[in-house]
């Protein structure tokens, strides 16, 4: 046990905003660590000699290691050893649900508080990031291989990252304006600041990934011909899932009721929020409800918070338990004055003269037998329906995959459900074609889509600089 | 690339744009449209594709002024690029052979129907185009149209050019002098309203209407659903299903409440642009 450690069962608490202060600002709600308070939190962790924690990260980063130098005052080197297993730090410090991960294997756990893992990454990364311009990490002799990897998500993000240090020249092809997939358009700003995305990006550029914006690959270009026209060796998919998912309930089209998609792309990536300053405009409600229980749920609920609307209610067709958000942004919300209506369903939107939403039709439920994910079925309460007044719905229940690169792709094989069938190293049906993140597993997190593009990119190398050319797809009906 | 080529004025308010855009333009189909950006702060809006070379790598855009985006659009001119250029986006027109194919444009419509038109006629089939406008002065294009046009009419609201009056009138008139004998299909491509009546002209006739909805957009590949329409029950993504559609399966009213979902923050947005800035920088036509 390290002489100068922390024996305190609990953490540092984490500095935050003041709820009736931030939802009037974009400005992010945990303010992060001072230096002095991450060394005093990693002096809490035990070095354990079998470390659970790096079982419970998708990537396997050491954290032993970072968080030992943290505890060492060496911020800058922590950040490093971080880099050399997780392309965006600053990024999964603050989005990853680490109580579910490493936070949760950590032992300081069973009595107390598990050391505070997310929260070290995030100071040494944003340390990093203020302090030092990063030293780029040496990268293998040219390999004489193209790489095209479609999507600026976390995926393609990270499969570029791992393969240009492997001296392969990479592209990434981003269908929007700005990179970053969902960090850009889908996380808020008072989650994952935007000027981070772009800073994580810019490494990568540094580094030597090119990065062609405003292409849509099955569009502009298709997979084809990145390979017979374009001389690509190899084409990693991380398109994600962007097709929104609606109920198909009476007035779903009126005016007012967005996809959280659109509404948070409104939001995140053209900034409505700010509003004339930028073009994009979004309907700002006074009374809204939002349809979901994640994080995409709590995300639009609390943008709308802090776009002026004076009640935000969110409808969840279960129970607390079961709601699929961190338990953070369940309690930033409520502590935003977010109101929660559990067990609740909207069956039907009422429109006023315009076609605006000016209603919602509620239907109470109560918890049946599991369904097939194993979470009891809700049911409805007969004769139990309510009107609730809004002038903006958000429907955030989840998204698809998106059809426009599949549709476009001869010989993709594709699973009941639309996503892309792989095999365990990320390989499709597709010769030279891997894909990873959620347009293979549907909407999942920003970490295990990293992890994907971690498995992806090692077989890629694989097979660009030792494979003999031969491929094994996904099994028939995999 | 999305470097502006060529710009010119072609009536008030309604330019045109050769922009280089190789990967564009061999992709390029009627039908097809493209999402612009002025600059960083801009929205993404679409813009039919209304001619592409293939050969030159360019493709051609025509554009109306009527808000903010468009405003700060008409103010990028040759050698200038626009921010961001996506494309091509949407699915093609269904362009088959029929006996005779009616196209009405509408005002700015005149642009995308052109190349439809076009396809049309090079696969044989015989066009007849009605071109409408408000005024004699608002009128474009006139020559194109009528060069892959085998009867090319026009209309104005005021009748200070052809036929006074809406190009419904036109439309019904042709339709029963054809007597369903050979017009095949129509294509309706204008303002909603337009298009909208246009479908209730040939609805009783059970002619096949095609129209292309100009829906707010924001991502223009499917991902936000901000540009759904209702076809029947059905719900259509424009930009992924679309643009083009069965004009008699559309819930016109829909479409028409949902354009304007955004008319308080648009006049806002054009006030304070043209405080700052002035208002459209509008020549005579040449």
């Amino acid at each position: 046990m390290h002489e100068l450690g922390n024996r305190s069962p609990t953490r540092v608490p984490m500095p935050e905003q003041d709820p009736a202060a931030r939802i009037h600002n974009f400005l992010e709600v945990p303010l992060g660590y001072t230096p002095d308070q991450a060394q005093e939190e990693a002096r809490r962790c035990l070095r354990c000699k079998r470390p659970l924690c790096v079982l419970g990260c998708p990537v396997g980063i050491d954290i032993p290691a970072f968080v030992a130098l943290v505890a060492e005052g060496k911020f800058v080197e922590a950040a490093q050893k971080i880099k050399e297993t997780n392309c965006l730090p600053a990024v999964c410090g603050r989005v990853c649900p680490q109580e579910t991960q490493c936070e949760q294997r950590c032992v300081l756990g069973k009595k107390g508080e598990p050391v505070a893992i997310g929260r070290l990454e995030r100071f040494a990364a944003d340390f990093q990031r203020q302090h030092a311009a990063a030293d780029l990490p040496p990268k293998a002799p040219p390999t004489g291989k193209r790489v095209a990897v479609v999507g600026s998500g976390p995926a393609g993000l990270t499969v570029a990252g791992d393969l240009v240090l492997l001296g392969h020249e990479v592209t990434i092809f981003e269908a929007f304006h700005k990179p970053g997939g969902v960090l850009m358009y889908g996380i808020p700003e008072f989650r994952l600041p935007k000027a981070i995305v772009e800073e994580e990006v810019n490494y990568l550029c540094r580094l030597g990934v090119r990065l062609e914006l405003n292409q849509v690959i099955g569009k502009s270009i298709t997979v084809d011909e990145l390979f017979e026209q374009e001389g690509y060796h190899a084409v990693f998919l991380g398109v994600g899932a962007g097709l929104p998912a609606f109920m198909g309930i009476p007035g779903e089209n009126l005016g007012g009721v967005y996809s959280a998609n659109e509404y948070l792309t409104r939001s995140n990536l053209m900034r409505a929020y700010a509003f004339p300053e930028y073009d994009t405009p979004i309907v700002r409600g006074r009374r809204v409800c939002v349809v979901g229980g994640g994080n995409v749920a709590m995300d639009a609920a609390r943008t709308a918070r802090r776009l002026g609307a004076e009640e935000v209610v969110i409808l969840y067709r279960r129970s607390r338990d079961e709601m699929p958000a961190r338990a953070e942004e369940i309690h930033h919300a409520e502590e935003e004055g977010v109101i929660f209506r559990l067990l609740c369903a909207p069956v039907e939107y009422l429109g006023d003269e315009n076609r605006r939403v000016h209603a919602v039709r509620c239907q109470e439920m109560e918890l049946g037998e599991p369904d097939a994910s194993g979470r009891r079925r809700p049911i409805p309460k007969p004769g139990a329906q309510f009107l609730l007044p809004c002038d903006l719905v958000i429907v955030a229940i989840g998204s698809g995959p998106n059809p426009i690169l599949t549709h476009h792709t001869p010989g993709l094989e594709l699973n009941r459900r639309g996503y892309i069938a792989i095999t365990e190293t990320g390989r499709t049906s597709r010769r030279g074609v891997w894909a990873g993140g959620d347009i293979v597993t549907g909407s999942a997190t920003v970490i295990l889509a990293m992890g994907a593009g971690k498995t992806a990119a090692r077989d890629m190398h694989t097979w660009l600089t030792q494979g003999d050319g031969s491929w094994q797809g996904p099994r028939a009906g995999g | 690339m999305s470097r502006i080529l060529e710009k010119r004025e072609l009536v008030p308010r309604i330019f045109e744009y050769r922009v280089a855009a190789p990967r564009i333009a061999r992709k390029a189909q009627p039908g097809h449209f493209v999402i612009v950006m002025a600059d960083e702060r801009g929205e993404r809006i679409p813009l039919t594709i209304a001619d592409f070379d293939r050969s030159a790598g360019t493709i051609t855009l025509v554009m109306m002024v009527v808000g903010t985006s468009t405003m700060k659009l008409s103010r990028l001119g040759a050698g200038d690029c626009f921010y961001a250029l996506i494309g091509p986006l949407g699915r093609p027109s269904e362009v088959q052979r029929f006996d005779t194919v009616l196209m009405v444009a509408g005002g700015v419509g005149a642009a995308p129907v052109f190349p439809i038109a076009r396809a049309f006629r090079d696969l044989g089939s015989r066009v007849v185009t009605i071109q409408g406008a408000r005024t004699s002065q608002l009128l474009f294009w006139t020559d194109r149209l009528a060069s892959v046009s085998d009867l090319h009419l026009v209309t104005t609201d005021d009748g200070s050019a052809g036929r006074p009056g809406l190009v419904t009138q036109p439309l019904a008139d042709l339709l029963q002098q054809d007597g369903g004998r050979h017009i095949g299909c129509v294509y309706a491509i204008g303002p909603a309203m337009m298009m909208k009546a246009c479908c209730e002209v040939t609805r009783p006739l059970g002619v096949k209407t095609v129209v292309s909805l100009n829906t707010v957009m924001v991502d223009g590949t499917g991902m936000c659903g901000g540009c759904r329409v209702n076809l029947q029950g059905q719900t259509r993504f424009t930009c992924s299903d679309g643009p083009e559609f069965d004009g008699h399966l559309i819930d016109w009213d829909e479409v028409l409440g949902r354009q304007k979902t955004y008319v308080h923050e648009e006049r806002c947005s054009l006030e304070r642009y043209i405080a700052q800035y002035g208002p459209c920088q509008t020549e005579s036509p040449a």
